[in-house]
């Protein structure tokens, strides 16, 4: 067995994940420490809102037996902004800002949920080198996302170096992006029936250049801590979120995945042009820390397949629909037109009129489940906006994860179900 | 939502997919529940993209226990609510996913602005937090919820923030913090 402490360990040596094989079985019994003198000591210990460790503010009321959680409140709703009240008030268009602000990890696969949304509701056709634009975003986005996590996760147990390995990456990625639309963060690049403007000569290749990287970055980073024994030991049983409480807490996305909930909405219900590229959709069947660790990091390999079948597959084309009424004129019109100018403001300030109806949009963002509900009575608000956010389900579901989990637990459960504050409090 | 124009395939073709199965569904349920099922709206004929029906409240909990458990619409998608204004003022919307075929339901129940609705946490206890951000963001109360209280907003704010008559400016300042209550963890 290639052994990492032996001195024939070699290091280029093809991973022998079968030893940590997904049906795992490993015994989690052992929760309290025999010599604990505190026993049945009740500690109330409160962590957060502005806690290194909890990601954001969030709080958790802890009610502590020795070191060994027996109860916990989680409390959230600090950074509360009112983004369903600002859907009922702003103009369709006003509101693709605020969708940065959701899971700002993945602000691009906000922007593209939203426009998505609220074209399927005006029935609206966006051109294809839009929708391939698109899904590279959402993939991009996707693995930034999964980056963070992953590495965010390590650092809180104690691995830094690996987060500098990923970090470095997604640094690029952000650079990927910069060229896209400017900003690096808060993209706001959708706009309703097409895209904020191209994408820049040659940029597919640069991201074909960075996907080659972004592989080999992954694949050492996997050597570097899955097979690690100090990793292994603080995520392997820890946490366990099975099936069933999956589904009672409606858990999507990776964090499901993990536990062996097979749905990925980018293979069940596909949209944009997601039947037509091909990718796995890695499931594993614990449900623990580590699952959720080791399904992100096949993603992220995942999603840089697509990215590359996408890069391949783009061509050149418009980015906007046919649809004038959500097109924004021309800057050139603009400028040297009464009319157009008119028309500029007029779009600006009144915004397009949405047909009456309602729909449900989902999409698979990098966290899960990500859908917009919108109810629009004619007009250019919509009546409402409802945000279904992955996150808030998520989070819900911490209080019963690490009970009975040691309180060192809770910052590997957190970090792992990567529960993003914008998301969470809207 | 423009029915009148056939929407792309890029987003699903969720007519075409699931339109048998939502008819022999909800054609059960109004055999089962004639009277619970107050109105149907089906994408064919109404401006929605997945057939939205109305349920009594008497007979919701009956019908969305029969969704579950028979016609295999087992996953609690979303549950929000919206004020619609008028006698029945309030609707709570309930989305559920079927996790076999991925088809999707929208059902939903008129509730005037004293009513309260049975809680769904015997069900679903995932909608303990849902039911808790409804009654923050829309007052409605739910019966056997075993903790609402208010879970985005502070918890001595006063008001409930998405109901359409709530102002849009004004400011509440609560300059103490408020502790955690206690009797959360005996």
């Amino acid at each position: 067995m290639n052994h990492e402490n032996s001195r024939n360990f070699k290091v280029d040596a093809p991973l022998d994940i079968a030893r940590w094989g997904f049906p795992a079985t490993y015994d989690v019994t052992l929760k309290k420490d025999s010599d604990d003198i505190f026993e049945d000591s009740k500690v109330l210990v409160n962590i957060g809102p502005t806690h290194p460790a909890m990601h954001g503010a969030f709080r958790c009321m802890a009610r502590l037996n020795g070191e060994v959680i027996e109860k916990s409140v989680s409390e959230f709703g600090y950074t509360h902004r009112a983004k369903e009240k600002l859907g009922e008030n702003r103009t369709y268009h006003q509101f693709v800002v605020y969708t940065d602000r959701l899971n700002y990890c993945s602000a691009l696969a906000n922007n593209v949920a939203y426009a998505m949304s609220v074209e399927r509701l005006m029935g609206i056709e966006v051109p294809e080198r839009a929708i391939w634009i698109r899904m590279m975003c959402a993939e991009l986005a996707r693995v930034i996302d999964h980056l963070i996590c992953v590495g965010i996760n390590a650092v809180d147990l104690g691995a830094f170096s690996y987060f500098l390995y990923g970090y470095h990456q997604r640094e690029r990625a952000y650079t990927l992006i910069e060229k896209l639309c400017g900003a690096r963060l808060t993209t706001s690049y959708t706009r309703i029936g097409g895209l904020m403007g191209d994408a820049p000569e040659g940029w597919e290749r640069e991201v074909k250049e960075w996907v080659k990287e972004t592989r080999d970055v992954i694949d050492e980073m996997d050597r570097l801590l899955t097979e690690n024994r100090i990793w292994l030991k603080r995520t392997k049983g820890v946490a366990i979120f099975n099936k069933e409480d999956c589904l009672k807490y409606s858990y999507t996305g990776p964090n499901a995945r993990a536990a062996g909930l097979d749905i990925d909405l980018r293979r069940d219900q596909p949209c944009m042009f997601y039947d037509r590229v091909e990718f796995d959709v890695p499931v594993a069947q614990t449900g623990d820390v580590f699952d959720r660790y080791y399904v992100r990091l096949e993603e992220i390999r995942q999603s840089l397949n697509i990215l590359t079948q996408c890069a391949d597959r783009i061509k050149k084309g418009p980015i906007w629909s046919e649809d004038k009424r959500t097109r924004i004129p021309e800057k050139e019109r603009v400028y040297n037109t009464m009319e157009g100018l008119i028309h500029h403001f007029k779009f600006f300030m009144t915004g397009f009129d949405v047909p009456t109806g309602e729909a449900y949009t989902p999409f698979e963002a990098a966290n899960g489940e990500l859908g917009f509900y919108i109810i629009s009575k004619g007009g250019p608000s919509a009546h409402r906006m409802r945000i279904r956010s992955p996150s808030f389900w998520h989070y819900q579901g911490l209080d019963p994860m690490i009970q009975g989990e040691y309180i060192a637990d809770l910052v590997a459960a957190l970090g792992s179900i990567n529960v993003i504050a914008g998301e969470l409090d809207r | 939502m423009n029915i009148q124009k056939p929407v792309s395939s890029i987003y699903g073709n969720w007519k075409e997919k699931f339109s048998s199965q939502w008819a022999s569904v909800l054609e059960a349920l109004k055999n089962q529940f004639p009277e619970a099922i107050e109105e149907v709206l089906l994408p064919e004929s109404h401006p929605v993209d997945i057939p939205t029906f109305f349920v009594s409240k008497a007979g919701s909990l009956a019908v969305l226990r029969e969704l579950k458990e028979v016609h295999g619409f087992s996953f609690l998608t979303d549950y929000t609510a919206s004020d619609e204004g008028g006698q029945k003022r309030f609707h709570l919307i309930i989305h559920l996913m079927n996790l076999s075929s991925k088809a999707r339901i929208r059902m939903k129940i008129q509730l005037s602005e004293q009513e309260t609705f049975p809680t769904l946490i015997p069900l679903w206890e995932g909608a303990n937090w849902a039911e808790r951000e409804i009654f923050d963001m829309f007052g409605i109360r739910f019966d056997g919820h075993p903790d609402l209280r208010r879970i985005l907003m502070d918890v001595r704010w006063e008001g409930h923030p998405l109901r359409k008559d709530y102002p849009l400016r004004g400011y509440q300042v609560f300059l103490t913090p408020e502790p955690i209550d206690p009797e959360l963890f005996k």
